[in-house]
């Protein structure tokens, strides 16, 4: 598998380095010159100095026989044109963005990227999964299929509590794939009674997120 | 009609001078206070302070109600992005935006966008000036 990644920031480099270690054949653009120098000396000859914006460029990059463009300047808006550019000069079948900017998400999926990558959202969702106490977690959304994966922590007045699984009234398109109960990690099945302050992982839509919080969580600390 | 300019440099000014001049409901998007100057006096638009790739500016400006969008910054980029936001999401009729380097210049085009490459209509403007230089010098 071939990738090409443009742009040599923190990003980039390590992108680079990490895809490099796992046997990837990678090949890194970068346009300020005193960056590919550094890394030319950590890398050998896979980095190469211009704009991946540029037509040029990228044919000199190879990238028609890329099987990935990974574009994660600072810039969005130049994000956005190399994956244009690598897919429509270069018929590149998988082009991935970084978002800059959370608002450009929707925009850069609208517009034929394939993926995104906000920095932004994907720190906020790390932080919050750590901060302690929040009965109801989105953990991952799986976009392309429209699910979630939530967590949520059962209060004790839920109506779910003292219940096997079967009987649960939960919302339509929703399973519990696994139960975090003290300490220890249950693969429930129908038979499985729910107790109070069990961590439950559900596997759902994502319109559904609210019902199931409604379901499971105590409306005072909601 | 309403007409909305992102990038307020020389081209730009020009465009919401004479557009403003007409009649015509004119508003100036740039990120720097200053481009604004370019303006003639008296002009009487409306100036948006941002970025023409942020939705929020760019409604702001009116995009929403916009017949025509102008995209004419310095940076190919930014007008190829701010071009698409306004004819994919907000499908205003007309959409034209510079774009200097000649191969992406073709690759917008082939996308729906009306492109204008100064590089190669002014390459073509001095080759043809040569070429009938060539031609008088060559019967005279």
């Amino acid at each position: 598998m071939y990738i090409i990644v443009v742009g040599g920031g923190k990003v980039g480099y390590y992108l680079t380095k990490t895809l490099v270690n796992e046997g990837y054949e990678v090949f890194l653009i970068e346009k300020n010159p005193t960056k590919v120098q550094l890394y030319r000396d950590r890398f050998g000859a896979i980095v190469m100095q211009g704009d991946g914006a540029e037509v040029a460029t990228l044919a000199a990059a190879g990238a028609g026989r890329a099987d990935v463009v990974i574009a994660v300047t600072g810039d969005d808006e130049d994000n956005l044109v190399i994956c244009q550019v690598a897919r429509e000069r270069f018929g590149v079948r998988r082009t991935i963005a970084r978002v800059n900017n959370p608002k450009n998400e929707e925009l850069f999926r609208r517009l034929g990227i394939d993926v995104t990558v906000s920095q932004t959202n994907v720190i906020l969702s790390l932080i919050e999964q750590q901060i302690p106490e929040r009965p109801f977690v989105h953990l991952l959304a799986l976009r392309h299929a429209d699910l979630a994966i939530v967590e949520a922590k059962v209060a004790a007045e839920s109506p779910v509590v003292q219940q096997p699984i079967w009987q649960l009234p939960l919302p339509p398109e929703s399973i519990i794939t696994a139960i975090l109960r003290r300490g220890e990690l249950i693969i429930p099945t129908g038979q499985t009674i729910i107790e109070p302050g069990d961590e439950l992982i559900i596997v759902t839509k994502q319109q559904r997120e609210a019902e199931l919080r409604e379901l499971l969580c105590a409306p005072a600390t909601r | 009609m309403k007409i909305i300019i992102v990038g307020c440099g020389r081209v730009g000014a020009k465009l919401a001078g004479d557009f403003a001049e007409e009649g015509h409901h004119v508003s100036v998007v740039d990120q720097r206070q200053t481009s604004f100057r370019r303006l003639p006096p008296g002009f009487r638009g409306q100036l948006v302070l941002g970025t023409g790739i942020d939705e929020d500016v760019l409604r702001n400006a009116g995009i929403q109600q916009a017949d025509v969008f102008i995209a004419v910054t310095e940076n190919d980029n930014t007008n190829i992005m701010a071009a698409q936001i306004a004819q994919v999401i907000y499908r205003v009729p007309k959409v034209i935006l510079r774009i200097y380097d000649p191969d992406r210049a073709e690759i917008y085009r082939e996308l729906g966008l009306t492109v204008i490459c100064p590089t190669r209509t002014v390459a073509e403007m001095i080759e043809h000036a040569v070429r009938d230089q060539i031609l008088s010098t060559q019967s005279g």
